[in-house]
């Protein structure tokens, strides 16, 4: 019989019946459980803009990609539940302020280009995180994530495609989303995690083939790619140490201010106390809906027994 | 489905139910995933909302995730490795003469 | 405008009549719309964003075809954006606030179930354009009547809260659906082109579906012969159109200029 760790290191896949150790459980129940929170929490800044979308394409795109955001934590969700916690104790744990979710979504959307920038950078931070752990060692989570991954890809080129005519449109326009970029480029670098040295996590999780690569290298690419991608648009970077190093073939950047970062991890960011409104609220008001459906079903159940 | 007696203010998320969907006409159904529901009308259309919403399926199957039997990981061996010696079992162990697609 | 005094042409009723049409389902669209992050339960958030970008995508649609009908070079979103509460033509029943989900579910019931034999009639018109748009939309129309219907039975048969709160929703709605079968000159030319649907020809099947749909949810049927509003179809709103589109339109208003698509 092979060990676990012989198991990781031949690249089988984790099904959710096998023996696994404990630790590798609640490692994997507490990020995934943290991706689907992401997922849902998600929705409300972006879902902010639904209803004031300024043109009827830009109105339908939108609402697809928070739909398809909310059915991303469904599936995030259902294969956290493959490991024996119930979607109900998730919640709860996010509820009562137990679980932490990214906290890039405790930054406010403040203008329509906030939707064409978190389609831009958000999403493309996400996707580099994605298709990383569409290769995990856990079955489910990886399953998920290639669904995730399919479905994400339109969330970012329908940004970029914004971002672009913004950034080609009216002065005003130009203003707009260089303001926006300006606002959401730092936070976005934040969403890849602490430093390696400071990421207690990581090594583990790359050990046990949750992870293949860490925070650093993550942002790295993600710092190559969109670079290039706002200089394709005559977007700046707000960053004055962004310097290209030839040998290297990597943009180098500024240092991040993790005071902030951490600032946000700990509640105190601009959106944190809303955000847990919005979701706590949601899900109070929606409790004597769960309950009616399950009373109905109850009772449906009881008279078909009778009946037979 | 989740036994559950009291009907006072016991809040859940649902029962849990696992969806196969039918990509095409003529194919085999696959598993797409879960999702809740409080009842199979609802977990038909949940699935339909969830898993078929870009038109991925022509046709559902829904079934309460507990009355899903599943062999173990232990059982790998006894219950899988029997076909490694049984090669007759696949066609591949079969070479038969080409037919010409055309018909006469 | 509609004017009683001039005489109507066939084009212009047909282009108030694919508006009134999209006006309903863009309003009804944005109402739902405003569940998205904050349903009951992550399935159903996902199953009323699908049907407001149903309703939004068949508005989408509609317009389309009257702006083409119309040949004036108009986009549809220039009749989104830029006209103010008076040339809107809804139905006051789409632009009441959501409310909770039970009063969201009393009026997906009703005007589902309506436009399920609205589209019944409109599949048949003798314009081709309209004829398959209306096919392709009657589909989906259909699957919000089930999932509706199927919410109607499980919140009136449901707790005794759900009970009251699906009961009062109908009761308060109640009012606004005689105008479902409000008919006018529009109709009129329309009909005899064989362009538009005779909705007075459905509705005592209509009633007869509500009535059953409800008394199976151990619901109590509303006064039919209580009073009911009218207006909506010459431009008379409650004062929550005017909201709601001062929200819908104030970012594209703000840039008349900018191109954002």
């Amino acid at each position: 019989m092979k060990t676990f760790q012989e198991r990781i290191d031949d690249g089988e896949t984790i099904e959710p019946k096998d023996d696994m150790p404990d630790r590798y459980r609640q490692q994997l129940i507490r990020m995934m459980s943290q991706h689907a929170h992401s997922e849902v929490v998600g929705m409300l800044p972006e879902g902010n803009w639904i209803t004031r979308a300024p043109s009827l394409r830009r109105k339908m795109i939108l609402l697809s990609k928070v739909q398809d955001e909310a059915g991303h934590g469904l599936y995030l969700y259902s294969a956290t539940e493959t490991l024996g916690a119930s979607r109900q104790e998730l919640i709860d744990q996010l509820l009562e302020g137990k679980a932490k979710y990214s906290s890039i979504f405790n930054y406010p959307t403040l203008t329509w280009a906030d939707v064409a920038v978190i389609g831009w950078l958000v999403d493309g931070a996400a996707i580099i995180n994605q298709t990383m752990l569409a290769r995990s060692s856990y079955g489910p989570y990886s399953r998920a994530m290639v669904r995730i991954c399919k479905e994400e890809s339109f969330h970012k080129k329908q940004g970029y495609e914004m971002v672009a005519t913004m950034a080609d449109g009216t002065p005003e326009q130009q203003d707009m989303i260089q303001d926006a970029v300006n606002r959401w480029w730092w936070p976005t670098l934040m969403m890849f995690g602490p430093h390696d040295e400071d990421s207690p996590n990581s090594a583990e999780l790359i050990k046990w083939g949750v992870k293949s690569k860490t925070n650093d290298e993550l942002r790295q690419s993600f710092v190559d790619r969109h670079v290039a991608e706002a200089h394709e648009v005559g977007l700046e970077i707000p960053d004055p140490d962004m310097e290209y190093n030839e040998e290297t073939g990597h943009w180098e950047f500024g240092e991040i201010d993790w005071d902030e970062f951490w600032n946000v991890v700990k509640g105190n960011g601009p959106m944190n106390k809303e955000r847990m409104k919005a979701r706590s609220e949601a899900h109070e008001n929606g409790k004597w809906v769960r309950e009616a459906a399950e009373e109905y079903a109850r009772k449906q159940k009881l008279s078909k027994e009778k009946a037979s | 489905m989740s036994e559950k007696n009291d009907t006072d203010s016991n809040d859940t998320q649902w029962p849990l139910w696992e969806v196969f969907t039918q990509p095409r006409d003529g194919k085999p159904h696959e598993h797409a995933g879960s999702l809740h529901a409080p009842d199979a009308e609802k977990a038909l259309e949940n699935a339909r909302d969830v898993y078929a919403r870009r038109k991925e399926a022509v046709n559902i199957w829904v079934v309460p995730s507990d009355q899903i039997v599943a062999s173990k990981g232990e059982d790998a061996g006894p219950f899988f490795d029997p076909a490694d010696d049984k090669p007759y079992r696949h066609p591949q162990f079969y070479s038969v003469p080409r037919v010409s697609k055309r018909r006469s | 405008m509609s004017t009683a005094t001039k005489e109507l042409t066939k084009q212009e009723a047909l282009f108030e009549y694919l508006v009134r049409l999209a006006d309903d389902r863009l309003i009804l669209g944005h109402r739902l719309s405003e569940w998205c992050g904050h349903g009951p339960i992550l399935e159903e958030d996902i199953a009323l964003a699908n049907i407001a970008l149903d309703y939004i995508g068949h508005a989408a649609n509609l317009y389309e075809y009257a702006v083409e009908i119309e040949g004036e070079g108009r986009h549809r979103d220039d009749l989104v954006y830029f006209r103010n509460d008076p040339e809107y033509k809804n139905l006051k029943l789409v632009e009441l606030p959501k409310g909770d989900f039970g009063y969201t579910i009393a009026r997906q019931f009703l005007f589902s179930s309506y436009s399920y034999y609205l589209y019944q009639l409109l599949s048949n018109v003798e314009d081709e354009q309209f004829c398959g748009m209306v096919e392709k939309h009657f589909k989906e129309v259909k699957y919000h009547l089930r999932h509706s219907r199927e919410w109607v039975l499980r919140l009136g048969d449901g707790t005794e809260e759900s009970h009251e709160r699906i009961q009062d929703a109908f009761d308060d709605i109640w009012t606004y659906v005689g105008e479902l079968f409000h008919q006018d000159d529009i109709d009129e030319v329309l009909q005899n082109e064989g362009l538009a649907a005779d909705t007075v020809s459905f509705k005592s099947d209509w009633k007869d579906l509500v009535s059953d749909t409800l008394n199976e949810a151990t619901l109590d049927v509303p006064d039919w012969d209580q009073f009911m509003v009218e207006g909506s179809r010459q431009g008379l709103h409650t004062e929550h159109l005017g909201h709601l589109l001062a929200e819908m339109q104030h970012l594209r208003r703000s840039y008349p200029d900018a191109d954002w698509e």
